[in-house]
């Protein structure tokens, strides 16, 4: 140890004697080392700003929905089946905590929003909870979202998205507005900050959302079935239509008795009233979404107490392909810049050895001194290698500095979005060493085979 | 000549040295049976025409070169079949090297010059103890004022003296000076002679001086003539009877 601490000050020392030389020699590795910097600080600030705006987009998202009722052998499509219900969203609450960041329940509704002379039809018109801003990461724009509270009491408020600012009130604030739907009035107590399009391409920003109980009670009880295309027939009606009931029974028995027909006109709300019709939740960080899935699956199974051989009554969708698919074109683009700098990285490398070979043909004569003095070959060796090291050691150091200042320069000049990687500068620090050595031992080697009596008498 | 001291043991015992460079397929001898016996403390001249082989011998007293057979006895160790590591580390422990061309090296100070052979020696002493050593050293060769002078802003005669600090700061039973004075003014050269003489006189130092230069040879107690590969003076008194052409 003692005797590396005493090279190590030896080839400083003779770093020292020819500093230009040193520079221009390691300036290769500086590069080099400097660019595996930037381009992973870069790389990785641009992953993790595509990470985020694919979880801006959802992609971290789960959505829950009920299956598709079926009778008859029609199936009513997804969503139809009502069997989700509020006490689902608050059993996976409590059994998939780990999993869950935020959950939200969804009640769809659709209908004409009216506001004065003007009227639209929001896209997305949900009853939801609170949590919903989080669950899809959502920040406010305006005015404030809806409490627990507005939710127990179905308190008829509503929260705009940009699209019915635009539509609604293209000139004027409106928090603090009523609007109509549905014939009820609601009070616009906040604005959602644009969003834009999602993933394939449906306006996200054309949105209402508002208390799930309101909506459900309040909204959704007349205008679902009017408008929906997708929501439940009651099922006993479909049977009543369809006689193909009869040869292909639906899985599902009926659990309550069937109600006939002048008891289901006089009583229109003989669904279930706590169901919902999708769950939205955003997953953890970090959270493998094929686990949470599969453990949420059979929560939501043993809650609607599935047998084992029928199928699951809901279902689970994600966007994890879509966010892979994006991850890894960034990955790829990432390990090729890496590749391209650690090609400078080598280059630097064969500067070191011509410049070393060229520093042991001129110092030969200060080789045979050594030598004659009581070094041993392999002291040469260990010598120059070291020396070798220290140069690549410096350029390293040099060139953590200058790919920092890099890419902090580009996040300042072009506002590109970089993000510091420990990882970064111990891999090329790492590597230039090992240059160093791999590079360095081809002239040491020479200086150690040097004869002491011709390295004495070279000129 | 009378050597300071004719009963010490012999220092370095050469007995039927022969070198012979091999040039391609032609073998060419340099030494032709070398047998050679210098004393503890004895001052030396070793000289003769160029091509004699007074070089080779010297290397190989130098325990830079192998003999090609023979034996050579240096302070009780037979030297001759040693390997290269062996033979760095008897250079580092017993020998002291002064060249003509002082093989300084550029831009460090003389201290550091000096104290450079310690990097190899398997006995360095602490940091501060063998700066005082350096310290020391050159104030004995008259360099006290130039401790942090580089080789270039001093005078050939004053980077000599820091060589020969330099080859005593291991404290070496032999120095070996390769025409010491051939690139120096007479006047210098006097006064490196003087030091070599006083070094040999007050420390015992046992001097062999490579040289052409009468001179050189004058200052010495005994002149050793090589001609041809072979001793033709030792200066004990034994004189080979050679062809004169």
């Amino acid at each position: 140890m003692l005797q590396f601490v005493e090279t190590t000050r030896v080839a400083l020392r003779s770093l020292r004697r020819n500093v230009l030389r040193s520079a221009l020699t390691t300036l290769g590795i500086v590069i080099g080392v400097s660019a595996v910097i930037t381009m992973i600080e870069i790389g990785q600030g641009s992953a993790r700003a595509i990470r985020e705006t694919i979880a801006r987009m959802g992609a971290n998202n789960l959505l829950i929905q009920s299956g598709a009722a079926s009778s008859g052998g029609i199936t009513l499509g997804g969503g139809s089946g009502n069997t989700l219900l509020v006490s689902d969203l608050e059993a996976l609450e409590v059994e998939c905590a780990e999993y869950i960041a935020e959950v939200a329940p969804i009640v769809r509704a659709r209908t004409q929003v009216v506001y004065g002379n003007k009227n639209w039809v929001p896209f997305y018109l949900y009853g939801t909870s609170p949590a919903y801003p989080d669950v899809r990461q959502w920040p406010l724009e305006e005015g404030s979202f809806f409490t627990e509270q507005d939710v127990r009491n179905s308190v008829p408020v509503c929260v705009l998205g940009q699209t019915l600012v635009r539509e609604l009130f293209p000139d004027s604030s409106p928090v603090g507005q009523d609007v109509r739907i549905n014939n009820q009035p609601f009070r616009v107590i906040g604005t959602l900050e644009g969003k834009g399009a999602d993933m394939v391409g449906f306006d996200q920003d054309d949105t209402l959302l508002a208390p799930w109980t309101t909506v459900k009670y309040k909204v959704a009880g007349e205008s679902l079935q009017e408008t929906n295309q997708s929501v439940a027939l009651p099922i006993d009606t479909a049977s009543q239509v369809n006689s193909l009931n009869e040869r292909y029974p639906g899985l599902h028995l009926p659990l309550y008795p069937v109600p006939s027909t002048s008891q289901t006109a006089n009583y229109p709300q003989a669904n279930r009233l706590e169901t919902v019709d999708r769950i939205a939740l955003r997953v953890g960080d970090g959270v493998d979404m094929a686990t949470a899935k599969k453990e949420m699956s059979e929560v939501l199974r043993r809650k609607h107490r599935l047998r084992d051989n029928e199928p699951n009554d809901f279902n689970i969708r994600d966007m994890t392909e879509q966010s892979a698919a994006m991850g890894s074109s960034s990955a790829q683009m990432g390990s090729l810049l890496l590749a391209v700098a650690l090609i400078s990285l080598v280059v630097g490398g064969v500067g070191i050895m011509n410049i070393m070979l060229v520093t042991v043909t001129e110092r030969t004569r200060e080789i045979g001194l050594r030598m004659a003095v009581g070094a041993r070959p392999r002291d040469i060796l260990r010598q120059f290698l070291i020396e070798a090291v220290i140069l690549c050691l410096l350029g390293a150091a040099l060139g953590v500095v200058l790919g920092r200042g890099g890419s902090a320069f580009m996040n300042y000049w072009k506002q590109w979005p970089v993000e510091s990687s420990t990882w970064a500068v111990v891999a090329s620090v790492s590597s230039s060493v090992l240059v160093g050595i791999i590079f360095g031992y081809y002239p040491a080697w020479k200086a150690s085979r040097l004869d002491p009596i011709q390295a004495l008498r070279y000129e | 000549m009378i050597s300071p001291n004719p009963n010490a043991a012999p220092l370095i015992e050469l007995a039927d040295v022969r070198k012979t460079y091999l040039l391609g397929e032609v073998e060419l001898p340099v030494l032709k049976g070398v047998s050679l016996e210098i004393r503890d403390g004895e001052m030396i001249a070793l000289m003769g025409a160029s091509g004699s082989g007074k070089s080779t011998l010297m290397n190989l007293l130098g325990c830079l070169d192998r003999p090609t057979s023979g034996r050579y006895v240096l302070d009780g160790e037979d030297v001759a079949g040693m390997s290269r590591d062996r033979l760095a580390r008897i250079r580092g422990q017993k020998i002291g090297f002064v060249f003509q061309n002082f093989n300084l090296l550029a831009r460090t100070t003389a201290v550091d010059n000096v104290l450079m052979p310690l990097e190899y020696s398997t006995s360095r002493p602490s940091d501060t103890v063998a700066r005082a050593r350096a310290v020391e050293l050159l104030t004995r060769v008259g360099l006290e004022d130039r401790l942090d002078h580089e080789p270039g802003k001093m005078s050939g005669g004053q980077q000599q003296r820091v060589a020969i600090a330099r080859s005593l700061i291991n404290q070496p039973r032999l120095l070996l000076a390769d025409e010491p004075t051939g690139n120096l003014d007479s006047k210098t050269s006097k006064e490196i002679l003087e030091l070599f003489k006083r070094l040999n006189a007050e420390e015992g130092i046992t001097i062999l001086l490579v040289t052409h230069d009468p001179n050189v040879g004058a200052a010495a107690h005994r002149r050793i003539v090589m001609r041809d590969g072979l001793i033709a003076d030792d200066g004990a008194g034994h004189v080979h009877v050679l062809d004169e052409e």
